[in-house]
């Protein structure tokens, strides 16, 4: 018998339509796969006997001849989704303990659709990171090294557990958030597909806020397709998020394999930024050549006020974050450290549960937001995002999608970057998107010098998914996919 | 613009947060290698540009004003670290 695992979404739903195996089968070959990976340490809670439940009530639902786009579908969910009873702590002490009575809608949505739950995934505490080396539990280790070496790697963050498990085939897709690159970079650096959709095109209902107008969900899975099939079953018009958009969800999955014949691609000059990798410049030149080839025009753009995308990010995403994470002060849920007084109590509890990236965004967001700053930083910033999104309107006369690199390198080691604001810079080709609201895809495209995965990037317009699953299965079926050689 | 050990002190305490006395001196050099990194906007010419207040034109969307939740206290209360009879516990306010 084939290694269950090793299917793909698309092939495990052929499978189990014409019964080869049940979704028991299936989800007892990912629960015996995460077992044997717990090295990487991608989840952080394993759910066996839930997803066992789960299989069972889709295997009972199959042979009725019943079953949703992803029934029997075993997934990792990010620990930032609340799911109903079972621990979602965004893997910060400050929410020991926390078991929300409530269910996210992204979550829901895939549950509704047959989807069986493994367990909950490492991240960032908060998301706030991009090596997953912020996390309350630990390290995710990248299951991808460099050739002839033995060294770990970090997964990328913040959905570096989401990466990881999908890249190790412990999940056959994961759910993960995107704030600033937090999908597009870990997929970038595991070889695997992620895509943070428009903003509004999946409701943030039930996922813990970070910057609330940044903030989106969207899967990361191993090839275009079973991004596109995740992708379908997230997103939703939602009444309990107003900033959902009130939009019908298109069959991706229909947009694979359309002829790219006559795509205009746009490729920004200020991408070519300063220190830049050969091998990354070289990728990204491949990309443009492989589009070519199937007939799309390659355009020359400008945006102009790309660099500015990510000192504006550093003021927008803690002065966001400083206010959502106001609510974590001992009283209603999670860490409490006693005190004099409640104040006292308050300022000691969030001393003990938030980590040192999280406090430094806290005090960076409430230093912005105080008197007499507010307009010199928050509102200028606020400007400069205009200015952005301009950029981008512009371009769309020009072209159909643009096409940049995922990330400025390849994975890096754990302790490697120890500088904030070095760290930050990992986004810089990621965030312009969220600062504009944007769709964007990452897809992985080549191997670098050292054997590790690279990815490019892919940006459309507002809601312009479709063209993102389309060129992006062209990318792909050119480049082929990446696999980790498995050592754990 | 930068910080000083005073500023890092009133943000803690603005934000709640305790910060130890030693830790001030290396949390204000964090800070204002972010504050330095953020001031190339400055550069930006924003006369005349709104400050985005969405990413996607919508309208807001409005809903009657009625009770659409509810009258499960026991739940609410029920991840508190301390909670008696469905009230939130916390240490004496009001002398």
């Amino acid at each position: 018998m084939t290694d269950l695992t090793s299917l793909t979404i698309a092939a495990a739903r052929e499978g189990l339509k014409k019964k080869q195996f049940s979704a028991l089968d299936l989800t007892d070959a990912y629960l015996a796969a995460m077992e044997k990976a717990r090295v990487l340490n991608a989840y952080i809670v394993e759910t066996p006997e839930k997803a066992r439940e789960m299989a069972k009530a889709s295997d009972a639902r199959l042979a009725a001849g019943q079953g949703g786009a992803l029934e029997g579908i075993p997934l990792g969910i990010k620990d930032l989704f609340a799911t109903e009873g079972v621990h979602t702590q965004a893997c910060s002490h400050v929410l020991d303990g926390f078991k929300p009575p409530y269910e996210s809608t992204v979550s829901a949505n895939l549950w509704r659709d047959g989807a069986v739950m493994l367990g909950k995934l490492n991240m960032d505490e908060f998301a706030m990171g991009s090596s997953n080396e912020t996390s309350y539990y630990g390290n995710v280790i990248n299951p991808w090294k460099r050739n002839g070496s033995n060294a770990a790697l970090v997964p990328g963050g913040s959905s570096g557990g989401s990466a990881a498990a999908v890249a190790a085939h412990i999940c056959a897709a994961a759910t993960a958030t995107d704030t600033g690159g937090s999908i597009r970079q870990p997929a970038a650096f595991t070889g695997t597909v992620g895509i943070k959709p428009t903003y509004g095109r999946c409701s943030r209902w039930g996922i813990v806020a970070f910057a609330s107008s940044l903030d989106q969900a969207g899967p990361i899975a191993r090839d275009v397709r079973d991004t596109a099939i995740m992708l379908k079953s997230m997103a939703s018009v939602d009444p309990k998020d107003t900033t959902s958009v009130d939009l019908p969800v298109p069959d991706y999955e229909a947009a694979i394999g359309r002829p790219i014949k006559g795509l205009r691609v746009g490729i920004p000059k200020e991408y070519r930024v300063d220190g830049m990798p050969a091998e990354i410049d070289a990728l990204w030149q491949k990309g443009a050549d492989w589009l070519k080839a199937q007939g799309a025009e390659i355009v020359d753009i400008s945006l102009p006020h790309t660099k500015y995308a990510l000192p504006a990010y550093y003021i927008v995403a803690p002065a966001e974050a400083s206010s959502n994470l106001a609510r974590y002060d001992g009283v209603r849920y999670g860490l409490r450290v006693p005190g004099d007084d409640i104040v006292d109590m308050y300022e000691k509890s969030r001393a003990a549960g938030f980590g040192r990236e999280v406090q430094r965004r806290i005090l960076i967001g409430t230093y912005v937001l105080s008197a007499g700053y507010y307009d010199a930083y928050y509102v200028r910033a606020q400007k400069v995002r205009t200015l952005i999104k301009r950029d981008f309107d512009e371009a769309w006369n020009k072209v159909d999608v643009v096409l940049t690199p995922a990330t400025p390198s390849p994975a890096f080691a754990p302790g490697e970057i120890t500088d904030p604001v070095q760290m930050y810079l990992n986004d810089i080709f990621t965030v312009t998107v969220n600062m504009a609201g944007l769709p964007g895809i990452a897809v992985p495209a080549g191997l670098s010098s050292d054997g590790l995965p690279l990815g490019l990037q892919l940006i459309g317009k507002p809601f312009g998914e479709e063209t993102l699953f389309q060129t992006a299965a062209a990318i792909e079926q050119a480049a082929g996919g990446y696999r980790a050689k498995k050592w754990w | 613009m930068s910080v000083d050990q005073k500023t890092v002190k009133r943000v803690a305490r603005l934000a709640r947060l305790k910060v130890n006395e030693e830790d001030v001196p290396r949390l204000a050099g964090e800070l204002n290698a972010i504050l330095g990194f953020i001031e190339q906007l400055n550069e930006v010419n924003v006369d005349n540009v709104e400050p985005l207040t969405s990413v996607v034109t919508m309208k807001m969307k409005m809903r009657k004003d009625e009770v659409t939740d509810g009258h499960y206290p026991q739940k609410i209360t029920a991840n508190a670290p301390a909670q008696d009879d469905s009230f939130f516990m916390v240490p004496k306010v009001v002398e």
